[in-house]
């Protein structure tokens, strides 16, 4: 096996080479988007993100350095389960304990349950059904950045997801234990993290009683085969399949089944999207006002990862468009590409599928015709029957992008 | 070059936390003030990264929403003092 130094002497003796179009795809990119990019995002954040590394990561994509906000590259997105080590961190809050195995305790409790109780994660792991499953994490917010008009708030580009098999326990089942009461209607979530300041609100959120005990729901310890990261929420976090990632609480140190409506900001001001918008199956009625409701569900979306945005492809030879599609669990249907700007549609080949919950590969093969810029068009379609938008649907929060995916090569 | 530096630092994963001083805002009238009440709660980079489309009353917004939602300790009268500051050096030109 070669050693780490020679396989850099390798690859600094690659490229000086460089300039034939023949390197490595993934570093032959047009010089208008920048690996911090995609080149839509507003110029500030372009000019204020750079590829850092948090204890235990890989480089990432920093967005904002306090609280952590660091966005996986696209490159990572070439395979269907993402690394660890590679994976998107999201907080909101600053104070970010770092909560040993031996040290963790879950409170589980609430004015509906019959017999609050309390566990470490020896019992976690002992006295429950253990369960694994492929789940996306998608940031609420993923490509917030691309938002035309632009919105305030983190200024994701399109890395702020991943897919995991996630191992833990059945939510469901610990709320059987603490005997749920009728009266339930949601359940609440806090995690280890707080705010530097008293003022701000804590970050606490809840769950309709029903998605709390689905059976994919789980309060998941281990990822990819591994112990949690710190930055993915170490020692216990919440999986909530098909929800976007708000739901998805680190650190968990509470679970509270209760008989009113939790009204703080993060569920009453913050997350929460137009009525009627969107295609949305999954309603949590408790939160819903005339005007908007609660995120809930990802909307249906892809992201082509090959051939890269500028890359040259040559004029009758054989170009495989790459990607992965995903949803709200009801499972990806079939993936079209299109090279002549939607006016035409060939199907996808679908890659093996993982689990409903999990991205799903894809790809096709073409050969470019005539030289010159082409537009390679991506779009997938869930077993629900909905589909990708030509145009943006725009909300204040810059939520639920799922704009038909799209990249622009060079055929010579 | 910087690919080639990016490739050879994604094979390493870090044990330090990167230093948030590397983005730093501009020099300006009531920078301080701002420092003094955002960077508490928050690293500068918030700032220029949600820059440049918001106009004035677009950052007196999200003034108003980090006192009234974020409990930023922000006095009345500071208020006009940090919009200036933001709409001026980060505002939507």
């Amino acid at each position: 096996m070669r050693s780490r130094r020679q396989f850099l002497k390798d690859l600094a003796g690659g490229a000086a080479v460089v300039g034939s179009g023949a390197f490595l795809p993934s570093l032959a990119r047009a010089a208008n988007t920048p690996a911090v990019g995609p080149a839509g995002l507003p110029a500030g954040t372009l000019e204020t993100s750079f590829l850092e590394a948090l204890p235990g990561k890989r480089p990432l994509i920093k967005r904002t350095y306090r609280p952590p906000n660091f966005e996986t590259p696209l490159e990572f997105f070439e395979q269907v389960f993402t690394p660890n080590d590679a994976f998107f961190v999201r907080y909101h809050l600053a104070r970010i304990p770092e909560v040993t195995a031996a040290q963790w305790k879950l409170d589980v409790a609430g004015d509906s349950v019959e017999k609050p109780f309390t566990l470490d994660l020896a019992a976690l792991k002992k006295d429950f059904e253990q369960v694994e499953i492929p789940a996306v994490l998608q940031c609420s917010g993923n490509r917030r950045g691309l938002s035309d008009p632009h919105v305030a708030g983190v200024e994701w580009g399109i890395g702020a997801m991943g897919n995991a098999r996630w191992k833990g326990v059945r939510l469901k089942d610990i709320l059987a234990k603490a005997g749920l009461k009728k009266e339930a209607v949601e359940v609440v979530f806090n995690g280890a993290d707080q705010a530097p300041l008293d003022s701000t609100p804590d970050f606490v959120k809840s769950l309709p009683v029903w998605k709390a005990n689905d059976e994919n729901t789980l309060i998941a310890w281990q990822m990819n085969g591994a112990p949690l990261p710190h930055w993915n929420g170490a020692p216990a976090r919440l999986v909530v399949p098909g929800w976007t990632g708000t739901y998805w609480m680190k650190h968990l140190v509470s679970v509270q089944a209760v008989s009113q409506p939790l009204k703080n900001f993060w569920m009453a001001g913050a997350y929460r999207i137009p009525k009627g918008k969107f295609p949305i199956v999954d309603r949590f009625l408790t939160q819903e006002t005339e005007a908007n409701t609660p995120i809930t569900e990802m909307v249906v979306n892809s992201l082509l990862t090959g051939p890269r945005e500028g890359q040259i492809v040559h004029v009758g030879e054989p170009v495989e468009v790459r990607g992965i599609a995903w949803d709200n669990g009801a499972g990806i249907a079939g993936v079209e590409v299109s090279a002549d700007e939607g006016r035409t549609w060939q199907p996808a080949t679908l890659d093996q599928d993982m689990g409903r919950f999990s991205f799903r590969g894809f790809r096709h093969s073409f050969k470019a015709s005539a030289p010159g810029d082409m537009t390679l068009l991506g779009k997938a379609t869930n077993r629900q029957g909905a589909t990708q938008v030509s145009d943006l649907i725009f909300n204040p929060a810059g939520y639920h992008n799922n704009v038909v995916s799209r990249v622009k090569v060079r055929v010579a | 070059m910087t690919a080639l530096i990016a490739l050879v630092l994604l094979a390493t994963p870090a044990s330090k936390y990167p230093d948030e001083n590397r983005v730093q805002l501009k020099d300006g009238p009531d920078k301080a003030l701002v420092l003094g009440r955002c960077a508490a709660c928050h690293s500068q980079d918030y700032i220029p990264m949600n820059s440049p489309f918001l106009d004035r009353k677009g950052w007196e917004a999200e003034v108003n929403k980090m006192v009234k939602s974020y409990g930023a300790p922000i006095e009345p009268d500071e208020v006009a003092k940090i919009v200036d500051y933001l709409a001026t050096n980060y505002g939507k030109k």
